[in-house]
């Protein structure tokens, strides 16, 4: 080996370990290929537009409309998920009764399940004629065709990324931080809202960003439940599917290129919160 | 290891760091209740309404030729995009896994991208690659060369959107599992090819069942992505999830649900096997799990 100055700048440390060139430069071939010049070209057709016909296919109110349900939906959906994604998380880790483990299998559901299965049967469980769709019918609650529909889809969704990711965090919770809040005259309630709930705040943001984005960019799940009226319950990625079909390649392209700028800016306010909060919380 | 309990006795005993009974009750019934209304309903709607009309209809909405020639494109989709993306996954591992270089969480970040790209754009950026407005399009049509709304755009956008996954299940289990073993073999004479084959494949298989097994479910699954690009030809460029969708929006529900049930019990069977290999191989896997 050739003796290499430690202090000098170098792409990679030593190792005897064969195939780095060749391995690394197929992994950035195939992820070029596949992945980044077609998002480049993305990027490419939205900015060869122009910034007037930007502005003016982003700010359409059908596109503005279709961008507030999505985001709207996927927003309510992931706080529902946050909720109980916790309450699973924590029955899971903590608790031991029968059937446990099937439980746990089961939350993976979403991840197994095709979207466009998914999005047939939560219809018919939610249509007006639907078991539980005819109950709220009687109560005057619209479900499927509405906007509670798309909410109910990206919660079903949405759920297992906030339990698997809440889950290893909290198994990993160490119960002496619990025993001091305890010996120090802390009820059940003061340690779980003011010691338990703020140590797992970073992976519960993490894992309603994770819920959040997929809910807004979610499709097969969602169309067949909201009835896609323009305006009302008209999902965005349902308006490019829309513009793709009548040739509109420029409008397609732009609400594309809104979508992933929003939820880009989103997820890194996300992370910049979740690394404030570690830095405030998590302090070993 | 998480089968046991740290105080086994803990339901017959009130402790300063846990929840009452009462409590304790409450909360496992309102999250078995949840996930039954979310999660197990549908799938039961799906069994139910694919045999409403008894097995004979469901039988016959399989045997149908369009509904085979969805399931045999399904087949030939995923036969393509999941062993493309275990070979990237394999090899992306070995690159990150086993060496420090510059950058590293950036490619990690890169090959994360497609999880958080809705599957609708991952379909429009093909569209646009390979549409009639581009440079691509034309020329490979001039030289007889379909893609899309043709098998190859079906398989390129299944491969975008499955991309991940077997990557990021052993990136973090070979990162885990360090270099020592590797570094043994070759002091002992054995070739690169010989070291990864009889040492790292061996460690790592439980995760690469894993992620295939996921990459799988998704290839077979994938609907937005796949409806942008396929065009909808039926009998030729449907696969499982769009023949459900035609289907659905003639209002013929039970031969839908009859399809989709197969998809579900697919999903059943995942998620048994990914079961399976947790409680078996939970040692390997647990590199994987606490990251």
């Amino acid at each position: 080996m050739t003796a290499v100055a430690s202090s000098g700048w170098r792409f990679r440390q030593p190792s005897v370990l064969p195939g780095f060139g060749l391995t690394l430069g197929y992994t950035v071939a195939y992820l070029t290929l596949i992945i980044l010049i077609p998002l480049a070209g993305l990027a490419w057709r939205s900015a060869g537009l122009g910034l007037d016909e930007f502005l003016r296919i982003a700010g359409d109110p059908r596109t503005l409309g279709a961008l507030r349900v999505s985001f709207g939906a996927a927003f309510v959906a992931a706080l529902v998920n946050l909720v109980f994604g916790l309450v699973v998380a924590w029955v899971l880790v903590r608790y031991r009764f029968p059937g446990r483990r099937i439980i746990d299998a089961v939350v993976d559901l979403p991840f197994a399940l095709p979207t466009a299965v998914a999005g047939i049967a939560l219809t018919a469980i939610y249509a007006p004629n639907g078991p539980l769709g005819s109950w709220f019918a009687g109560h005057g609650i619209r479900i499927a065709y509405a906007f509670p529909g798309i909410v109910i889809a990206l919660v079903f969704i949405g759920l297992p990324f906030v339990v698997r990711t809440v889950q290893p965090v909290m198994e990993d919770l160490d119960r002496e931080v619990e025993e001091a809040a305890a010996t120090l005259g802390a009820g059940r309630f003061a340690t779980v809202f003011r010691v338990l709930l703020p140590a797992l705040m970073p992976a519960s943001l993490t894992g309603f960003a994770l819920a959040f984005a997929r809910g807004v960019g979610e499709y097969g799940s969602v169309i067949f439940i909201a009835g896609n009226i323009p305006f009302v319950t008209e999902i965005a990625p349902l308006l490019i599917v829309i513009r793709l079909e009548e040739f509109n390649y420029s409008a397609a392209t732009a609400i594309g290129a809104l979508m992933l700028m929003i939820s880009f800016a989103m997820l890194l306010v996300i992370n910049l919160i979740q690394a404030w909060s570690r830095r405030r919380y998590s302090n070993g | 290891m998480a089968d046991v309990a740290p105080f086994p006795r803990r339901l017959t005993r009130a402790s300063a760091t846990s929840e009452s009974p009462l409590a304790r009750a409450l909360l496992i019934a309102l999250a078995l209740a949840f996930l039954s209304v979310v999660l197990l309903l549908p799938l039961l709607a799906v069994f139910s309404e694919a045999l409403r009309n008894g097995v004979a209809a469901w039988a016959a909405a399989l045997i149908e030729p369009d509904a085979l020639a969805a399931v045999r494109l399904t087949l030939i989709v995923a036969a393509f995009a999941v062993p493309l993306n275990l070979v990237f996954g394999v090899v992306a591992a070995w690159a990150i896994g086993k060496f420090e270089f510059k950058g590293k969480a950036f490619l990690i970040t890169l090959i994360d991208l497609p999880f958080s790209v809705s599957p609708v754009i991952s379909g429009l950026v093909y569209v646009l690659l390979f549409g009639s407005g581009s440079l691509l399009g034309p020329f490979l049509k001039s030289h007889g060369i379909e893609v899309l709304f043709a098998v190859p755009g079906i398989v390129l956008a299944t491969v975008f959107v499955t991309f991940p996954f077997v990557a990021r299940e052993l990136i973090p289990l070979m990162q885990e599992q360090g270099t020592a073993d590797e570094e043994a073999a070759l002091s002992l004479g054995a070739s690169g090819w010989q070291t990864f084959w009889h040492v790292t494949l061996p460690n790592i298989r439980w995760g690469l069942l894993y992620g295939v097994l996921l990459c799988n479910a998704r290839a077979m699954g994938e609907f937005g992505a796949v409806s942008v690009v396929s065009g909808h030809i039926r009998g030729l460029t449907n696969t499982m999830p769009l023949h459900i969708e035609i289907l659905y929006n003639e209002y013929n529900f039970a031969a839908a649900f009859a399809v989709a049930s197969l998809l579900a019990a697919l999903a059943l069977v995942t998620l048994v096997l990914k079961t399976a290999i947790e409680l078996r191989y939970a040692g390997q896997m647990a590199a994987v799990r606490g990251h």
